[in-house]
């Protein structure tokens, strides 16, 4: 088995409103940073999965963000998977 | 008594505080968050509950750059008095003004119901007219009124007094149960070392009257009435 | 522009109508008002338009049989955003309900919150500042996952919206039925305050007059029924482009609130309307169909969050936090700059014109031209008259039950804790405690009365008693009588705390009405909401419905839900629902009457739910309110609470649980099931001093009104006869201690 770090990206969907990063791109503006826009505020989550190999650990982190991490009606996610080490004796 | 009441975009109990401090005899004065100044003659600048700014990015992160914060800040440092409720309690932990800061509830959940607090400090400006040990039933209502810091800035605030009120049961008791959002050390409400400055996260503004429930409130009110006289005679 | 013939992006034909939701009479109808085919904008404005959502098409007959007239409305039924009840001195009261079922069963969090930002929206675009919001929800059993994550959902949202924006969540009733398990009914309330010389219309006039979108940006919310983009390769960019799911930004909403308010005081609105359904289609339409004016709308000046949005895009965008306003031309300055002040954008985007068409442009072309009255309910949107059938299943569950068993002190130990746990009785404490219920300091009597108590700061000494209610068991079992007991009971609660009920919202949630059991159903509900409505003398003053909720393809329980606002003339006579005081005595006012039908025990310990709806008599009821309404405001009537879902024993067992009061009784009736736990109508148990007792009897004896006394308050046991008894503590367990179990889980 073979453990790897999952780095995931959550966003809002393209079209839904992001309501926080209007509210900070309107702050941004007001401290003199125009050249600053299109903000969106997501999230980050990290955490390890243990599988045989990229695949499947790939897979369970999708069936991860599918089921629990993001909401499919209004989020999408990314994600990046990193080998750590190897687990046990081999 | 002249009190300044701040609106940011976003407060909700900007009126409330403005109708509690007047049902203590102040004079209110309304402030606007683009305001790059403050009246003259000001005795105590109130920063009330609510969302400012939506309280996106976190909870009064935005409302601390707005122009009237700068006044704030000047006017604190000057010694001029200042009390943040709830919402304006976050904005004063996220300007400097006072230590530590309030983080999502431990149950993750939005709560609003009344608490008891126990006076821990009675020679403040904010509580001279309590009795110390005092118990008072005040509301809450926050999402994030849990109060962290350091082990060495809890350590400093316990030591100079800093610690003003505490979550209690109604005999008086400082218990897990009693504590609404799992502050450290039952914490909800502080003041800076020079006492000028107090945040608190129960709404005394909503507790001013038999009709609503409870007056209890209105002991803060009075004891910056009684602080701001005495300054005068 | 040369051509007067609008471009269409596709070609239209009945096909197309059909996808959007129109039949091939209504396209044709289209055609003929027209005079021409309808472009593909047109008729997706039409299409929302002509949806039972906007044009009542197939509930306005029904709705019509309603009492809508009152001396104190201000504005006529449904006639604008809210109805406004007088409440003297120069104030008034906007009130509405309205449901956001179907958004809440797709994503429950921002559904409910939007739902709450609507109605919200409904208040202050008349001018008034939103004092207290309600909610009335209905779930699925809550034994699944799925169930839990839409209470959690719901109640979260609903939370974050109000406690954001500002206002209290004051009230609300949650009903738990296995039937709402996939079709969850989500209806809010609000409650504002206005200046009856300082109320805003939804009317245009003028032309020459400015128009104004004021707030947030339009995006691709909410926009269904798009065959554009159902007709392009399902891919990943597609299924971006088609978000149904709206956003509610409270934050938005607050500065929206603040603006609002501040420009209909300055004096430069004409008229105003929040866009919710149908956007800009309906606002536009709407508007300049009662001014019998016209408004021509430059799209390309409204702001958006996408660029690349179509003209039917725009038109049909459910964006929230938006106004329509339209300002007095030369006043334009003044409103730009309240709204500046505020930070909401505002930005002129047409004119009102004397043509009464809605005249549309993108990118310079004209994309729609029709006529404004052709678009709304009362000029040509259809009107239906739909068939009718008694539901089968009356025929199976209106034979007569019986009274189940008799209850000794036994089973009433073990029945008592079963029922104060089921889900619908139990103790909403861990929904409410979600809620600020006290922002705005006008929160007189929180969960501790039969309805929620708002002072008004305007008028000291004034207050208003505000509640929802619709048991809609009682209306399956039996439409018409289940419609009376929603109203009476709504009433019965304002009247429980001292208050006059004087005017209902309604919100109207039923299955599919082309189904003539469920229309039946629909008309007859609305048959007795009419009767109890028109003997209270308190009248519709608007509301909203919601048909096709359905449940694994059944309609949900019909569920007319009843919002009632009460008035109090001094605040000071107001009174709780539980025991306060050792020694006082307590009676139950009202018939006394043995049956199961329909009842919590059924559900709950029979696993059933099968008879007749409770009793109820109109005149009875009304006997029973005035008598009820004297005692509380003559100071002899210390404490009241309505007998509902678990009957006289619930309503005793709740009355112990705000003081930790008990009660030693000696129980004056039979001791079955239908005794003990029986829903009959028309029932309030009361505590009175003793002193006052027999003065207080002879005038229930003067009114008609039966009064039979049951005991004494003391002690920390619930005492219904000798050896029959429950302590408080087992009860709060009970009570209280269910839903956070449930919902921990």
């Amino acid at each position: 088995m073979k453990t790897y770090t999952a780095n995931i990206t959550v966003t809002l969907r393209r079209a839904i409103l992001d309501v926080q990063g209007k509210a900070v791109e309107h702050a941004l503006h007001s401290l003199h940073m125009p050249s600053l826009g299109n903000v969106r505020i997501g999230k980050h989550i990290e955490l390890t999965v243990t599988a045989v190999d990229h695949d499947s650990a790939s897979a369970a982190v999708r069936e991860a963000c599918d089921k629990l991490l993001t909401n499919p009606v209004m989020e999408d996610y990314q994600f990046t998977l990193h080998e750590l080490a190897a687990v046990g004796a081999e | 008594m002249n009190v300044g009441v701040v609106t940011f975009p976003g407060s909700n109990c900007d009126a409330d505080a403005r109708y509690g401090a007047s049902l203590a005899g102040a004079t209110v004065h309304a402030l606007w968050h683009k305001d790059t100044s403050l009246p003259p003659g000001l005795d105590v600048i109130i920063l009330p509950g609510g969302f400012s700014y939506g309280d996106y990015l976190r909870t009064g992160a935005i409302a601390r750059f707005s122009p009237i914060m700068h006044e704030v800040i000047g006017f604190a440092n000057g010694g001029g008095l200042v009390f943040g409720i709830c919402n304006g309690f976050q904005i004063l932990c996220e300007s400097g003004l006072l230590p530590g800061a309030l983080i999502r509830n431990r149950n993750l959940s939005f709560v609003c119901k009344d608490v008891h607090l126990r006076v821990e400090n009675t020679d403040t400006p904010f509580s001279n007219v309590c009795s110390q040990g005092q118990v008072l039933r005040i509301p809450v209502a926050h999402g994030e009124g849990r109060y962290t810091a350091s082990d060495d800035v809890i350590k400093g605030l316990e030591d100079n007094g800093q610690v003003l009120f505490r979550y209690v049961t109604a005999d008086g008791v400082p218990t897990d149960e009693s504590n609404p959002n799992g502050s450290l050390a039952n914490i909800a409400g502080i003041t800076n070392a020079t006492r000028n400055v107090m945040g608190l996260m129960p709404h005394p503004e909503r507790a001013c009257e038999p009709l609503l429930g409870s007056a209890d409130g209105m002991a803060v009110f009075q004891s910056l009435l009684r602080h701001c006289n005495a300054n005068v005679a | 522009m040369t051509d007067m013939t609008p471009h269409s992006e596709i070609e239209v034909t009945v096909e197309t109508a059909r996808e959007l939701g129109l039949t091939p009479a209504e396209y044709e109808r289209i055609c003929g008002v027209l005079g021409r085919t309808p472009s593909y904008t047109e008729l997706g404005v039409y299409s929302v338009m002509w949806s039972e959502h906007c044009s009542y098409k197939n509930s306005i007959l029904q709705l019509k049989t309603l009492p809508r007239t009152g001396s104190r409305m201000l504005v006529a039924a449904g006639e604008e955003n809210a109805g406004v009840i007088d409440i003297g001195e120069g104030y008034g009261v906007a009130f509405k309900i309205e449901s956001h079922n179907h958004p809440s069963a797709v994503e429950p969090f921002q559904g409910a919150a939007t739902g709450v930002g609507g109605i919200l929206r409904d208040i202050f675009t008349m001018g008034a500042r939103p004092i207290a919001a309600l909610n009335s929800l209905r779930f699925g059993e809550p034994d699944t996952a799925r169930t839990k994550y839409l209470v959690k959902g719901v109640v979260s949202g609903i939370g974050h919206y109000g406690n954001c924006f500002g206002v209290p969540t004051v009230a609300g009733e949650i009903y738990f039925d296995r039937c709402y398990t996939d079709n969850p009914l989500v209806n809010a309330m609000a409650v504002g305050v206005l200046r009856s010389d300082g109320m805003a219309s939804a009317t245009a006039k003028g032309p020459g007059n400015p128009v104004f979108i004021m707030g947030s940006g339009t995006g691709r919310d909410g926009i269904h029924g798009a065959s554009l983009l159902a007709s392009r390769e399902f891919d990943e960019e597609t299924e971006n482009m088609r978000p149904t799911v709206q956003v509610g930004d409270p934050f938005a909403e607050k500065l929206l609130l603040e603006a609002s308010l501040e420009l209909i005081a300055a004096g430069v609105v004409v008229g105003m309307q929040d866009m919710g359904a149908a956007g800009i289609s309906c606002s536009t339409a709407e508007m300049s169909a009662k001014g019998n004016v016209g408004m021509r709308i430059d799209l390309d000046k409204v702001p958006l969050r996408e660029s690349d949005m179509s003209a039917y895009e725009i038109m049909l965008s459910e964006s929230q936090e938006r106004m329509l306003v339209v300002i007095e031309q030369g006043l334009e300055q003044r409103a730009a700059a309240i709204c500046a002040k505020w930070d909401v954008p505002f930005v002129q985007i047409g004119q009102v014109t004397d043509d009464e068409h809605v005249t549309i442009t993108r990118h310079g072309t004209l994309v729609a031209r029709v006529p404004a009255q052709s678009l709304v309910l009362g000029g040509e949107a259809p009107v239906y008259v739909r068939e009718q059938k008694r539901p089968a299943y009356l025929d199976e569950t209106q034979k007569p039950v019986d009274h189940g068993p008799v209850i000794d002190a036994e089973a009433f130990a073990t029945v008592l804790p079963k029922l104060l746990s089921s889900p619908t009785i139990a103790s909403k404490r861990w929904v409410y405690e979600q809620y600020d219920s006290q922002v705005g300091d006008n929160s007189v009597m929180r969960s501790g009365g039969d309805a929620a108590v708002l002072r008004i700061k305007e008028l000291p000494g004034k207050a208003v008693a505000v509640t929802t209610d619709c048991n809609s068991r009682y209306v399956y079992l039996n439409p018409y009588r289940g419609g009376l007991i929603a109203v009476a009971e709504a009433a019965r609660n304002c009247v429980c705390v001292g208050a006059l009920p004087v005017a209902i919202t309604n919100c109207l949630n039923f299955g599919n009405p082309y189904d003539p059991e469920v229309y039946y159903q629909f008309a007859e509900a609305i048959r007795g909401m009419g009767d109890m409505c028109r003997a209270l003398d308190t009248p519709v003053t608007g509301g909203n419905v919601s048909f096709h909720n359905e449940s694994q393809s059944h309609a949900v329980f019909p569920t007319p839900t009843i919002g009632m606002l009460g008035l109090i003339d001094d605040v000071s006579t107001i009174i709780g629902n539980s025991f306060t005081q050792d020694g006082q005595v307590v009676a139950l006012l009202g018939w006394h009457r043995s049956e199961l039908g329909g009842t919590e025990y059924q559900k709950v310990i029979q696993g059933r739910i099968t008879g007749d709806a409770p009793w109820i008599d109109i005149n009875e009821e009304v006997r029973l309110q005035h008598v009820l309404l004297n005692a509380i405001r003559s100071g002899t009537v210390t404490a009241a609470h309505d007998c509902a879902e678990g009957g006289v024993a619930v309503a005793l067992a709740e009355m112990t649980l705000g003081k930790g009061l008990g009660a030693t009784l000696n129980w004056p009736f039979d001791r079955t099931a239908a005794d003990l736990f029986g829903e009959a109508q028309s029932r309030v148990i009361v505590t009175i001093a003793p002193e006052n007792y027999d003065q207080f009897v002879e005038q229930c004896q003067t009114d008609n009104v039966p009064v039979h006394r049951l005991g004494t308050v003391g002690g920390v046991h619930l005492d219904l006869w000798n050896g029959c008894h429950v302590s408080i503590d087992s009860i709060r367990s009970a009570y209280e201690g269910s839903l956070p179990s449930i919902m921990a889980s």
